[in-house]
């Protein structure tokens, strides 16, 4: 603006008809929620350290599990290294949810989310881009997991029926890990808040399960709160639809005796809370 | 430099309604009304200044008439579009630079603008096409690339406008645009901003400052504690309030009556008193010279510290069309 003065005459232009009038409203959506799914990858652009979280975090642990604790632990029946890999997958993507959420609360505590509001984009285009952008980030997860549990010896050893099916327990198991991720988000006052919330509920929902030690080889009363957790149902059906061994269990409960319908439940059970409760609580925080 | 497809002709949009009504807008937050029976009629082509202190409740307006938040009571509509009923169809015809700059910091200035064009519904290619066009008008072309965090408060503030006309909307709403710009900036988004009335766009932009709603708007609605406390064009509200003020500094408060008395011919309204800092403001009669006021103060045997000349700040708008300039409790917006 200083050395234009020739040029100041700033026209207001012709207005530039919007191109895609004759697009359903689905197809608005669409388009709306991958420029901001674009955006949330050209913050990672910016600053990829936040990859790492889904990335050398996971790997981490399949080294750590795989060479330093795998020996203490034994499995009946099994190879430790092919029972693990299944169960730093479900923590991996079930830690995954901060992600989510801490992008959410950010975008909330500062202006941007008003410019958002002010334009005439879908209005639900903000939550599901974040979905399309999270949910390719788990995806990037699983790949690299999956590939360094290739080279420390773990296997697919079920038909391609199991092996599918178990993809698509991943991809729901991810769709309601993001959108739990997006409602604390939604309901958080500060990003600051989310690690904590990510600690308290995370941490002990993967640790008091199947994810990484045989459940009977806990105290008897950890052994109930194993054998209900969702997790550890989860990851039991992640194992069985793999192929890998299962976890011996003490304690008989439905969902853990069926991990493969009770699996499938627990994400659709969870996803037709979240995405609703976090619709609703984004309509609410955003409005006044 | 950039002269293609954004010549400026009173085209499609200039024939629909372009203006800006409402009728008792009203806002309460809990017990406190931030805004109450706003009446507004900007007529398309024209600024509309509202001016007030903070918490007077120009923020409530601008947020309700860009469909942000929604009124407690009455009716408004923008371009003829009714912002309860249709907010997404104000979406499409409206401009907005906020208080706050709502720009996303982890992205270049060219990919901000590309992304408000695409949420706008315009083609990429059209979207980085205008990114381009407006960077280059706003003199942000070198930091086209450049992240947005490092940008100076300046800088932001004109990638900020520059997103809220990406769409070339009809309607414009700045709050306080020029809040934080040295004198050069501000003059330069003021001469911005006439262009692009000049071409046919309306405006409404909130102030503090009585200086800048007299250069840009042809209407002003003065707000306190979210009532409308004056309306008109600057003209007229210069005609009631006066445009200049004679601060008379005494060593004494004794001679703060003796002053106001000496002072009484030249007053075109009652003069305010500060006995804290001693200070007698005389609203002047337009044509008053400062020597005949020195001239007066002696005749009474008077010894001013201090003389000064100035114009009209909005804390003597206040003083004198509410009695009081008693601006501090502020409403939460």
């Amino acid at each position: 603006m200083t050395a234009t003065t020739e040029t100041t005459e700033l026209a207001r232009p012709e207005p530039i008809v919007p191109t895609l009038p004759g697009r359903t409203p689905l197809r608005l959506w669409w388009s709306d929620t991958l420029v901001f799914a674009g955006r949330n990858i050209e913050h990672i652009r910016q600053i990829p350290e936040k990859l790492l979280d889904v990335t050398l975090q996971p790997l981490m642990f399949v080294l750590l599990f795989a060479y330093v604790f795998g020996g203490a632990i034994a499995i009946s029946g099994g190879n430790y290294r092919e029972f693990i890999i299944g169960g730093i997958l479900i923590q991996s993507l079930a830690f995954g949810l901060t992600g989510p959420a801490t992008a959410i609360s950010t975008d909330l505590t500062e202006g941007v989310i008003d410019r958002f509001r002010s334009l005439p984009a879908t209005r639900t285009a903000y939550l599901s881009g974040h979905y399309v952008a999270e949910l390719a980030g788990m995806a990037l997860s699983v790949v690299v997991l999956l590939g360094a549990g290739l080279i420390v010896g773990w296997g697919l050893h079920n038909d391609a029926l199991h092996v599918t099916g178990a993809f698509l327990l991943l991809f729901l198991f991810c769709s309601a890990m993001i959108w739990i991720g997006t409602y604390i988000g939604l309901v958080v006052r500060t990003p600051d808040a989310v690690m904590g919330v990510g600690f308290v509920v995370v941490f002990p929902l993967t640790f008091l399960s199947n994810a990484f030690v045989p459940i009977d080889s806990m105290p008897n009363v950890l052994q109930w709160v194993a054998a209900w957790n969702p997790v550890s149902v989860v990851v039991a059906a992640v194992r069985e639809m793999f192929g890998n061994p299962a976890s011996t269990v003490g304690k008989h409960t439905w969902p853990l005796d069926h991990p493969i319908p009770a699996a499938f439940m627990y994400c659709a059970l969870l996803l037709l809370v979240f995405v609703p409760a976090s619709l609703r609580r984004y309509r609410t925080r955003t409005s006044d | 430099m950039y002269q293609t497809h954004v010549r400026h002709t009173n085209n499609a949009t200039a024939t629909e309604p372009g203006g800006v009504t409402a009728q008792g807008l009203g806002k309460r937050f809990g017990e406190l009304w931030a805004l109450r029976d706003l009446d507004l009629d900007v007529r398309p082509g024209t600024v509309l200044g509202l001016l007030g202190h903070n918490g007077a409740g120009k923020t409530t307006a601008i947020r309700i008439l860009t469909t942000l938040s929604t009124p407690t009571t009455g009716t408004a509509s923008v371009a003829g579009v009714d912002v309860v009923a249709d907010p997404l169809g104000v979406r499409e015809r409206i401009g907005v630079a906020a208080q706050q700059a709502t720009v996303d910091g982890l992205m270049s200035a060219h990919k901000n603008l590309v992304m408000v064009g695409r949420l706008h519904h315009l083609s990429k290619r059209d979207a980085r096409r205008r990114a381009d066009d407006l960077l280059a008008q706003l003199d942000l072309a070198e930091n086209a690339d450049q992240l947005v965090k490092t940008f100076s408060g300046g800088m932001r503030r004109r990638l900020d406008l520059a997103a809220s006309l990406v769409a070339a909307p009809p309607v414009l709403f700045l709050d306080e645009p020029t809040t934080g710009l040295d004198p050069r900036s501000r003059n330069d988004l003021w001469e911005l901003l006439r262009d692009l009335v000049r071409n046919g766009t309306t405006a409404i932009l909130t102030t503090q400052y009585l200086e800048e709603a007299d250069q840009l708007a042809d209407d002003i609605v003065v707000l306190d504690h979210g009532r409308t406390v004056a309306h008109g064009t600057p003209e007229e509200l210069k005609a009631q309030i006066g445009t200049d003020r004679i601060d008379v500094t005494v060593a004494s408060a004794s001679d703060l009556p003796l002053v106001v008395q000496a002072t009484e011919r030249f007053a075109s309204y009652a003069p305010g008193v500060d006995h804290d800092l001693l200070v007698a403001t005389i609203p002047v009669v337009e044509g008053t010279r400062l020597m005949e006021i020195m001239r007066a103060l002696d005749a009474a045997g008077i010894d001013a510290v201090d003389l000064h000349r100035r114009q009209a700040s909005l804390d003597d708008v206040f003083l004198t069309l509410t009695g009081s300039n008693d601006s501090t409790d502020e409403v939460p917006e």
